[in-house]
């Protein structure tokens, strides 16, 4: 493994009840970089990221993360991996019974001795570098879906982490959170000097802002490259994904058994 | 008919099968509460948090239920003892009926209704939004830090509950039988005095609802934890808590029943 490289996947494959979700991937993410995996929903993006994090194990391959391989360590070795790593949910994960200040103060409260007053130094801070200092005292039910992403924000990087992981950061937010949290990702990951790791399929908005970009189809890795590579690529799913195009690899039917024009006269035959 | 026949029996065996796989699962889960309820323990902050969601919430039914089942033992049992002249009895019958039996089941089947349904949604809720999942990413144990506190307050508020809802049936046998029908006040309350055996009644009330508040915690958690993390996976999950743990709360009370007074 390079010096400069803090998560290597090596022939990575992953079978969930015998069908094969992942095959063959190979992936470097270095230190210091925001790299983004991207891809059509289901196509095994989230969990390439759950087998980053041993919330899932491979079926054959390796993830090493900061030199260790992550399914060969025990219960202990795995959450010491995590206590230095930060994941954002999808749609936040926020614990809705505490406030958003108990939200962020939650990992310092469970890993550091760190007293009270220190805390509430950490937390503001956390918050103020999300922009919602001011709304540590509400409840995650008062918030907007930016505000919760940001919040989430807040917490995932409680513990200063070295990767941290952004699952769907785009999902659902309106124009102006997008960019915000699309400038957090960036700033935080150069402001922390760790790496992360963007799963999402927002082309427009992670290709502003990553440094390199992997291309997940049906479980395999189609296309890499840097963000302007991408943008030029010839390759055609990544074309069509790119730039949204109806017409391309992808096809827009469901696979059927029998043709179109076989199921009209069948049902015309039935109701006829 | 033979595919029939064959069809029918693998759907059986998968069913069995799946049954058993599932009590094992809910062994383990038993198993690793406990192995776990180190931070619940020492952090008494958090089961203490669940004492007042589970236990003092549910104060409110379990009182009330009290109250009216005792008037009603009141009602029945002056009834029945009256012909054997014997209606002075009435504060032994309602006290042993209450401390014995019905204190201890009502209040465990009234308690799984309220708080281990609500303990099975919040956790089933907790899941199907990545809560549990983001907690596993932080490097904290859910077991750890979820369920056993919510575990050990289950545990801990049943016999509490249990003891206010016989003391409150027997308030409310002694309105109904001395205050609105005139048993005699001092036979009520001696005769109860000296019939309620601490060890033989009382305690024994006590182990029964320290089993039936294990029974329903565990499933509750349980239940919650392994629920399918949709809206319908938690709304299944509820009704089983409260089936599950209400069948388990009578079969056991006749086991626990069938050691303690039996040679009474």
């Amino acid at each position: 493994m390079s010096q400069e490289s803090l998560v290597e996947i090596r022939n990575l494959n992953f079978t969930y009840d015998s069908r094969p979700v992942l095959t063959g991937i190979n992936m470097t993410i270095p230190r210091g970089k925001v790299v983004a995996v991207m891809g059509s929903s289901g196509c095994g993006k989230t969990t390439t990221m759950r087998l980053i994090g041993g919330q899932l194990k491979p079926t054959s391959g390796e993830v090493r993360v900061a030199g260790k391989v992550v399914h060969e360590l025990d219960g202990d070795g795995l959450y010491d991996l995590r206590r230095r790593m930060g994941m954002l949910f999808q749609f936040g994960a926020l614990f809705t019974d505490m406030s958003v200040y108990d939200n962020v103060a939650f990992q310092m409260r469970e890993h550091t001795d760190l007293n009270e007053a220190m805390i509430r130094d950490l937390v503001m801070m956390k918050l103020h570098a999300v922009g919602l200092r001011g709304a540590h005292k509400l409840m995650p039910a008062e918030l907007s879906g930016g505000m919760a992403r940001r919040v989430a924000l807040a917490r995932a990087i409680a513990l200063d982490p070295m990767l941290m992981m952004y699952d769907e950061p785009f999902a659902g937010l309106d124009p102006i959170s997008l960019s915000i949290v699309g400038e957090l990702i960036r700033k935080l990951n150069d402001a922390l000097g760790g790496s992360s790791i963007v799963v999402t399929h927002d082309v427009q908005e992670s290709l502003k802002i990553v440094d390199y970009v992997y291309f997940v189809s049906e479980g395999k890795i189609v296309a890499e490259g840097t963000a302007e590579e991408i943008k030029s690529s010839t390759v055609p799913y990544v074309h069509q994904f790119v730039w949204g195009e109806a017409d391309g690899p992808v096809p827009f039917h469901y696979p059927s058994r029998s043709s179109y024009g076989a199921e009209l006269t069948g049902r015309a035959a039935r109701h006829g | 008919m033979d595919n029939f026949l064959t069809r029918a029996l693998i759907g059986l065996g998968r069913k069995v099968t799946s049954r058993i796989w599932r009590l094992g699962f809910a062994a383990r889960f038993f198993l690793a509460i406990l192995l776990e309820s180190g931070t619940a323990l020492r952090r008494l902050n958090l089961t203490i948090r669940e004492i007042y969601f589970t236990g003092v919430l549910s104060l409110i039914i379990i009182l009330v239920s009290g109250l009216f089942v005792g008037m009603v033992l009141g009602l029945q049992g002056y009834d029945t003892l009256q012909r054997y002249g014997s209606s002075e009895a009435l504060g032994v019958l309602v006290s042993l009926s209450l401390v014995r039996e019905l204190g201890p089941v009502v209040a465990a089947l009234l308690f799984a209704s309220r708080a281990g349904s609500a303990i099975t949604a919040e956790i089933g809720l907790m899941k199907a939004t990545e809560q549990l999942s983001a907690m596993e990413m932080m490097a904290v144990n859910p077991i750890a830090r979820v369920v056993a506190p919510r575990f050990w307050g289950g545990v801990l508020s049943m016999p509490l509950l249990a003891a206010l809802f016989s003391a409150m049936g027997i308030f409310g046998g002694y309105l109904v039988g001395v205050q609105l029908i005139g048993v005699d006040e001092g036979s009520f309350w001696s005769q109860m005095q000296a019939s309620v055996d601490f060890r033989e009644d009382i305690m024994n009330g006590v182990i029964k609802s320290f089993v039936f508040g294990v029974i329903v915690s565990w499933v509750a958690v349980f239940e919650g934890y392994d629920a399918d993390p949709t809206a319908e996976g938690v709304s299944g999950a509820t009704t089983r808590t409260v089936v599950t743990s209400s069948l388990a709360i009578l079969a056991a009370d006749f086991v626990l029943t069938a050691f303690m007074f039996r040679g009474v």
